[in-house]
């Protein structure tokens, strides 16, 4: 089984401030991290390659820093890291994204199941998953919580709906999103650290993977944003209440009447 | 990519909505953006259509013209009982370009963000996700979507100005839905699945409604959260026992999830989900950074926690000190049962 894993790095939350005017966090500054859930989809493809024999390459779009994020895979089983990384991908919104990794997708060649995780933390759209299987005209299946089997040419998945979930099978070659439950993702060992710092990363500009210029990019991106702002600020102070349970309880009783909430 | 000129743009118009059906039923969230279509359908001087795909709903798609619809788009076979993404793929592309609406709004649910995605790169189309705010730009029809960015601290207006129909996704909740008319009418249009709208498909085995998975955290006007103070699986019954007075439903931080105290369908925050609610009462969570960003843009957030000095007591509009096992047993006393 040929396994690529789609991930992505965004700027960390872990030692974000928060900013005493507005109450919101402070982006500036922020270190760059593995999207969280690409961790659970990178693990997967790991046990999956573990179980059923192959290869996991791991692939990712952006800044030549982000090579840090496909050796951290690398670290944790990934065989190797692709990254693509040019200029002309620069303002890329997710339709022409998903176009790149696709078109990227391909030029590997002979990959039988991509694995996205549910979404980024910075844009939350949740759309390059599904975007990769209709660029490459493939099968998906979102909100996977169980990869239950991927033995022969199907894979066999538990989706997680609102109202429950279902089970449902693939024919391969096609793209899943996975959530947190899926799995534990697990530590580098340290020779998974060694083989990550010794591994070849090429960078593939767009021309390595047959990309139509007019595809990525800015110009080749549908949506523009043509505005950002910080968002209303939520309050300037916090109504405190304390006393006895008994008089906090009354207080705050208070105040959901007062709501209407209750 | 190949940009629209003028006279290819003013071939599309009216503004859709797709129908979000579960277990064979439609919901809320439909009505919600068929209130916000008509809006800016009136504004376009145009029709909202709501295109809805499912198995048996003949019946169900009359109810929709209460909430503004002006044409119903029915799609009813029973293949499409179940949620095959391909298949509403293959129509929605075809009915787009039967009938090329100007915009297609639908809900950012599960099924929604499967399936929308799929079809703006198929139709070559422009899509924004989880937009809270739509409007028109009066200068030259183009629809600007405002969508928060990095858990809310960033909003950000997109435009697709070259391509139609323009797409967006709007979370459940976000849009408030329309009081219904009664005896408003409309039109409604039947269309037919075909055999080759199932050509290359994935097959459902077998589908489950489990209520342990079934939390609809989005669908949710409360949500009451615990975080480690909880303590225990068994704190969180009295969480259970606000939410099933008020009607609001149980969040949990990741540390509660991670502990196994709740399933991870309650989870909130990065790795959860993302609530925008109108309350969320937050009981004995810390309020790290990664929680915080899942649920800073609620209207109302009330925290209680023993320590005056964590985050979420910092960030909250109301931060009650205190034990939560003691104080919230004392407001459930006073609110009757549902």
């Amino acid at each position: 089984m040929k396994i690529v894993v789609c991930i992505k790095q965004v700027p960390a939350t872990n030692d974000a401030k928060i900013d005493p005017e507005t109450k919101r966090i402070v982006r500036e500054g922020m270190k760059a991290i593995l999207n969280p859930f690409d961790t659970y989809a990178v693990e997967e493809a790991v046990q999956l390659r573990d179980r059923f024999g192959g290869e996991v390459i791991s692939l990712s779009m952006g800044p030549p820093k982000a090579e840090a994020s496909l050796r951290e895979t690398i670290s944790v089983g990934v065989n190797r890291g692709i990254l693509l990384s040019d200029r002309a991908f620069g303002g890329s919104d997710t339709w022409a994204t998903s176009y790149a990794l696709a078109k990227a997708i391909e030029k590997i060649g002979d990959v039988d199941l991509v694995i996205c995780g549910k979404q980024a933390i910075d844009g939350d759209t949740a759309q390059v998953g599904p975007g990769i299987a209709a660029h490459l005209d493939w099968l998906q299946a979102t909100y996977v919580m169980a990869v239950e089997d991927a033995t022969g040419n199907s894979i066999k998945v538990k989706r997680m709906h609102e109202d429950g979930y279902d089970i449902c099978e693939l024919p391969l070659p096609a793209v899943i999103t996975v959530v947190k439950d899926i799995n534990t993702p697990r530590i580098p060992s340290l020779k998974g650290r060694m083989a990550s710092q010794k591994s070849e990363i090429p960078v593939w500009k767009p021309d390595d993977i047959g990309a139509d210029t007019s595809k990525i990019g800015l110009d080749g991106s549908p949506t523009r944003v043509v505005k950002t702002q910080p968002p209303p600020p939520r309050h300037t102070s916090t109504k405190v209440i304390e006393g006895t349970s008994q008089e906090c309880a009354a207080s705050l009783l208070r105040e959901l009447r007062l709501r209407s909430i209750v | 990519m190949i940009a629209l000129n003028d006279t290819d743009r003013g071939l599309y118009r009216n503004i859709w909505v797709v129908a979000e059906l579960l277990s064979g039923e439609i919901q809320p969230v439909t009505h919600e953006l068929i209130g916000a279509a008509r809006e800016l359908a009136d504004a376009r001087k145009s029709e909202v259509w709501v295109i809805v795909m499912g198995s048996g709903i003949d019946k169900k798609a009359d109810s929709l013209f209460a909430y503004g619809a002006d044409t119903v788009l029915v799609v009813d076979d029973h293949r499409l009982s179940a949620f095959i993404d391909e298949v509403e793929t293959s129509i929605m592309i075809r009915m787009i370009d039967k009938y090329k609406p100007e915009l297609v709004i639908c809900g950012a649910t599960t099924r929604g963000r499967a399936l929308i995605p799929r079809v703006a790169v198929k139709s070559n189309c422009g899509l924004t996700a989880d937009c809270t705010g739509l409007s028109i730009d009066p200068e030259n029809g183009d629809l600007l979507q405002t969508r928060p960015a990095f858990g809310g601290n960033i909003m950000a207006t997109i435009r697709c100005s070259n391509h139609r129909p323009q797409m967006a996704t709007v979370r459940p909740r976000v849009m408030k839905a329309p009081e219904p008319v009664e005896g408003r009418t409309g039109n409604i249009i039947k269309e037919n699945m075909l055999e080759s709208d199932a050509d290359k498909i994935k097959t459902i085995i077998e589908v489950f409604h489990s209520p342990e998975t079934a939390v609809n955290l989005a669908d949710a006007e409360i949500i009451i959260s615990g975080g480690r103070g909880m303590k225990g699986p068994e704190g969180f019954n009295v969480l259970k026992q606000f939410a099933a007075r008020v009607g609001g439903a149980v969040g949990a931080s990741r540390a509660a999830v991670d502990s196994g105290w709740i399933p991870y369908a309650h989870q909130v925050g990065q790795t959860g989900q993302t609530v925008q609610t109108k309350v969320y009462i937050a009981c004995a969570i810390s309020g790290q950074i990664q929680h915080l960003v899942g649920m800073q843009s609620c209207d109302l957030i009330i925290a209680i926690d023993k320590n005056p000095d964590t985050p979420m007591m910092q960030i909250a509009d109301i931060a009650v000190v205190g034990d939560v096992f003691e104080i919230l047993p004392e407001i459930i006393k006073e609110i009757p049962k549902l």
